[in-house]
């Protein structure tokens, strides 16, 4: 572009926002004292201390910048803001949640005395409501449970405000809120609570890859009744309800409604969205590597089959440590600290986009075996491009909406911000007879010009 | 053959596209001064409401123009010469033409105000507007918008953006009153109130006033009022950019004169989008089309022509859409602004004040449908298009609504009530709704 535009001073925030933002970062201070502080008692008072404020200030702030504006598309100075723009705020969030990813994933393992690393203090301050939950004491994950559920919950509150004019993304928004609070933490905890194995209804393999491998599957079978329900729960989910839903409503019926990394990328991950590269060599990328990785899991499950099978005589040791190796490449380091971590520099869907396996199972039956399609509403595109900076899957949805032509993509996880955004109507999600899904309006397609008639 | 085109906007590409299908040998050469690529005029307000950086307002990646041998060239044309088929460009080169599409698109229209030349009035039509408004919005308190259009309220809203207090100056009773009937730009003006932005209708501009430095310091309107303002945005409309086409033999009147085929006055030279003319418009069309889609259907339509596939020009059944701060607009057919003879007009209102949607029709029995206003509401183009060309009736119209709804998912569906409604003003009319939409939008 020609001329250079001068970055514009910001409209300063009003003195009960500030207010607000004051309140988060009590919060997050008070959580730096429950961090370091030597006293247990005084250090739980911190902890529910930093929860209340930073949920407090949350909310407040949410209802101060979104509820009091007008109903409607609130994107102001999303670009200019270093915060959601990949200025300074945004490199110091990621730095902050990939270093949180890193300790809690390698530094943060239970010592055999009941010491977690660096995050010890705040694992203690949640025994107290674990026991109460799981009638056991807090560990690392259950820390990292809490806090995920509650970034689900306090940001999902921000985007029911943010989009309240739009019905679908109230309704999706409310559906990833109860899916993570009710499948992804509550009921996981209480089956401990009965002495029943943790287990998550809304993870299936290829993404909670163990599910289906022989080890768990024989550990959980061991269980007695519920557990034969959870290992018969996993492969219908897996293979039966998955294609089936995803014939009738595309992917989205998980990615964007159930799925709990989805729930934190369209709730917490919603500043970024826009991050997402819509470039041409970034979909090659996406492919490359998403396939890939669901080739991976695919043969890592298969050789602990074939060993299980045979005894383990013929493949050795071969399918372990792939699952070992995929444990740490994918499942931590990829969907974790690089998934989330990444967030504010690039947008909330990297491991959905690159590497969910389950997204790209997904995908390839949404491409190919859907009723699922985004319309494009005859020649009313005007290139504005909207759509394509709200994709958080990075498509380049302009590319299609300017041609006239539906959005049939592996990828969409039907959020359906491209709709909600687009200032001209233009754009619909849709669910109709698979004859005709790729078919171009006649108002503007090129080769059936409507102005040649 | 060597198509060179003056102009990189909606026109001038999507001419270079078809051109490209129709003819994949062709050289084709796109000629622009303002942009080094093609980018969407329609987005340039939310580039400056900081909801797209500038890179992502062109419709295309920088590798497309190569991939697609499109020969890109930033330079301002100055001259043409159409006897040896030569433009002359402002950094001393020439290119020679086999056929030549001159799309160069418009200037802001000024009307001579007193003060218009001042710093801080401008127009909005380009990306050199774009940066000269942000360069002098940058850190004031009030700008005065002239206009009670389109670019009006876009103007509006993108002041309103960044904390500065709109004021905006309507020359009619009403906002839009060329185009939208009263209750529509009822719902406009609810718009302006919610946003605290503050409208004087039936007024106009009468004069600019500067301070010592030459800076816009007020405007006075028609009503003798002084506004204090720091900037001044001119949204009274654009007129055909004539530069180039006026330094040779193309015949112009205020645009630059094409018949059907969008030929100019000079063998192998076209013209088409906002700079041209036609000659002899169709029946209750305008000669000057200056809006994005039928830009690109111009652009499309002389395409075919170039590549010796001579196509007149057809606007089809007319459509258009626009969002006012977050009422979105959609119009389709005929659908005038007052009482026009032989026809009447349906007219249904969310008492929310933020939904609507009017159905045109013929006074005479059968009531055949011809146009509609939709407000809020999403309609299905491909629908009305087809119920406006086949002359359904307006009792098949309102029992099928549902058919046009393009609503996602989940939003109020608004059909009973506007059988209800419909039903009650038209009894001996009434129709029973046959088509609601399904909770999953089934596709019809």
């Amino acid at each position: 572009m020609t001329p250079t535009l001068a970055t514009p001073p910001l409209p300063t925030a009003s003195p009960v926002e500030k207010l607000t933002l004051t309140v988060v970062a009590g919060g997050l201070l008070a959580l730096m004292l429950a961090l370091t502080d030597a006293d247990p008692a005084r250090r739980q008072t911190w902890f529910y201390l930093a929860l209340g404020l930073v949920s407090a200030g949350t909310l407040a702030w949410s209802w101060v910048k979104f509820g009091q504006q007008p109903a409607g598309v609130q994107q102001h100075n999303l670009w200019l803001r270093a915060s959601s723009s990949r200025g300074a705020v945004a490199w110091v969030t990621g730095l902050v949640l990939t270093g949180f990813y890193v300790v809690l994933y390698w530094y943060s393992g239970d010592d055999g005395q009941g010491n977690f690393g660096p995050l010890n203090n705040l694992v203690h301050a949640l025994d107290g409501f674990s026991q109460w939950l799981r009638a056991r004491p807090a560990d690392q994950w259950f820390l990292y449970g809490t806090f995920y559920t509650l970034a689900i919950l306090l940001m999902g509150a921000r985007a029911l405000w943010k989009y309240r004019h739009s019905r679908y993304q109230l309704i999706r928004t409310a559906s990833v809120m109860f899916f993570q609070l009710a499948f992804a933490f509550l009921i996981p905890g209480l089956l401990q609570f009965f002495q029943q194995p943790e287990f998550y209804f809304t993870y299936f393999w290829p993404l909670k890859y163990e599910y289906l491998f022989p080890g768990t599957v024989t550990s959980l079978t061991q269980n007695g009744g519920l557990g034969v329900f959870m290992v018969f729960w996993g492969a219908v989910m897996t293979f039966l309800a998955t294609p089936v839903l995803t014939y009738f409503f595309g992917k989205r019926w998980y990615c964007s409604w159930v799925c709990g990394c989805g729930g934190l990328a369209e709730t917490a991950g919603d500043p970024y969205r826009h991050l997402a590269d819509k470039s041409r060599a970034a979909w090659r990328w996406e492919v490359r590597l998403i396939y890939s990785i669901l080739g991976i899991i695919i043969a890592v499950t298969v050789l602990l089959w074939v060993n299980f099978a045979l005894g383990s005589t013929l493949l050795g040791e071969v399918g372990n440590v792939g699952a070992k190796w995929y444990g740490f490449a994918i499942g931590a380091v990829f969907s974790g600290v690089i998934g989330v971590g990444f967030y504010p520099i690039m947008g909330a869907r990297v491991w959905c986009r690159f590497g969910c396996p389950m997204a790209a199972y997904l995908g390839l039956l949404q491409k190919h075996f859907s009723r699922f399609r985004i319309s494009t509403n005859g020649a009313q595109c005007i290139s504005c491009g909207n759509c394509s900076n709200v994709c958080e899957m990075g498509i380049d949805v302009q590319q299609y909406a300017q041609r006239g032509a539906p959005i049939v993509r592996a990828s969409c996880v039907g959020c359906g911000m491209c709709s909600t955004a687009c200032p001209r109507g233009v754009l619909n999600l849709e669910n109709g007879p698979t004859a005709g899904r790729h078919q171009a309006s006649q108002l503007i397609h090129a080769d059936s010009l409507r102005i040649l008639s | 053959m060597h198509l060179v085109i003056i102009g990189n906007g909606i026109t001038g590409v999507t001419c270079a596209l078809a051109v490209r299908r129709l003819s994949p040998t062709a050289q084709i050469t796109l000629v622009s001064s303002e942009s080094a690529h093609h980018y969407s005029r329609t987005a340039l307000m939310y580039v400056y409401m900081g909801h797209l950086r500038p890179q992502d307002i062109k419709p295309y990646e920088d590798w497309f123009w190569t991939e697609n041998r499109l020969a890109l060239v930033h330079a301002d044309a100055t001259a043409l010469n159409t006897e040896e088929k030569l433009v002359v460009l402002a950094n001393g080169t020439t290119l020679t033409y086999d056929q030549l599409l001159l799309a160069t698109g418009s200037v802001s229209k000024l009307f001579d105000w007193p003060g218009q030349h001042l710093a801080g009035v401008q127009g909005l039509y380009n990306l050199p507007d774009l940066a000269a408004m942000t360069r002098d919005t940058h850190g004031i308190s009030r700008g005065v918008v002239v206009g009670g259009g389109l670019i009006g309220v876009e103007l509006a809203e993108m002041l309103h953006s960044r904390g500065i207090e709109p004021l905006v100056l309507v020359r009619d009773a009403r906002y839009w009153g060329g185009v939208l009937p009263p209750e529509e730009a009822n719902l406009v003006d609810r718009q302006f109130k919610e946003n605290h932005v503050a409208v004087r209708y039936g007024t106009e501009l009468r004069e600019i006033l500067g301070d010592a430095q030459g800076r816009v310091r007020a405007v006075v309107t028609t009503a003798g009022e002084e506004i204090a303002c720091q900037w001044v945005g001119l949204a009274t409309g654009v007129a055909p950019n004539l530069a180039l086409a006026q330094t040779c033999g193309v015949e112009t009147d205020r645009g630059i004169l094409v018949d059907e085929y969008l030929r100019t006055s000079v063998p192998n030279v076209f013209a088409a989008g906002d700079c041209a003319q036609h000659r002899r418009p169709g029946a209750g069309e305008v000669p000057i089309e200056q809006l994005w889609y039928t830009g690109r259907m111009q652009g499309e339509t002389v395409a075919h022509t170039i590549c010796g596939q001579p196509t007149a020009y057809r606007r089809g059944v007319w459509f258009n859409s626009a969002k006012f701060f977050n009422l979105e607009y959609q119009t389709y057919g005929q659908a005038p602004a007052g009482p026009a003879p032989g026809l009447e007009s349906f007219y249904w209102e969310h008492p929310s004040a933020r939904v609507a949607l009017r159905v045109y029709f013929r006074s005479a029995a059968p009531h055949a449908v011809v146009g509609f206003n939709a407000l809020g509401l999403r309609l299905r183009q491909a629908v009305c298009e087809h119920w406006i060309l086949e002359a359904a009736t307006m009792a098949t119209v309102v029992a099928e609504l549902g058919k046009a709804n393009f609503d996602p998912e989940f939003f109020p569906q608004h059909e009973p009530a506007i059988v209800q409604a419909f039903n009650q003003a038209f009894p001996q009319q009434a129709v029973v709704l046959k088509r609601k939409k399904g909770l999953f939008s089934f596709k019809n």
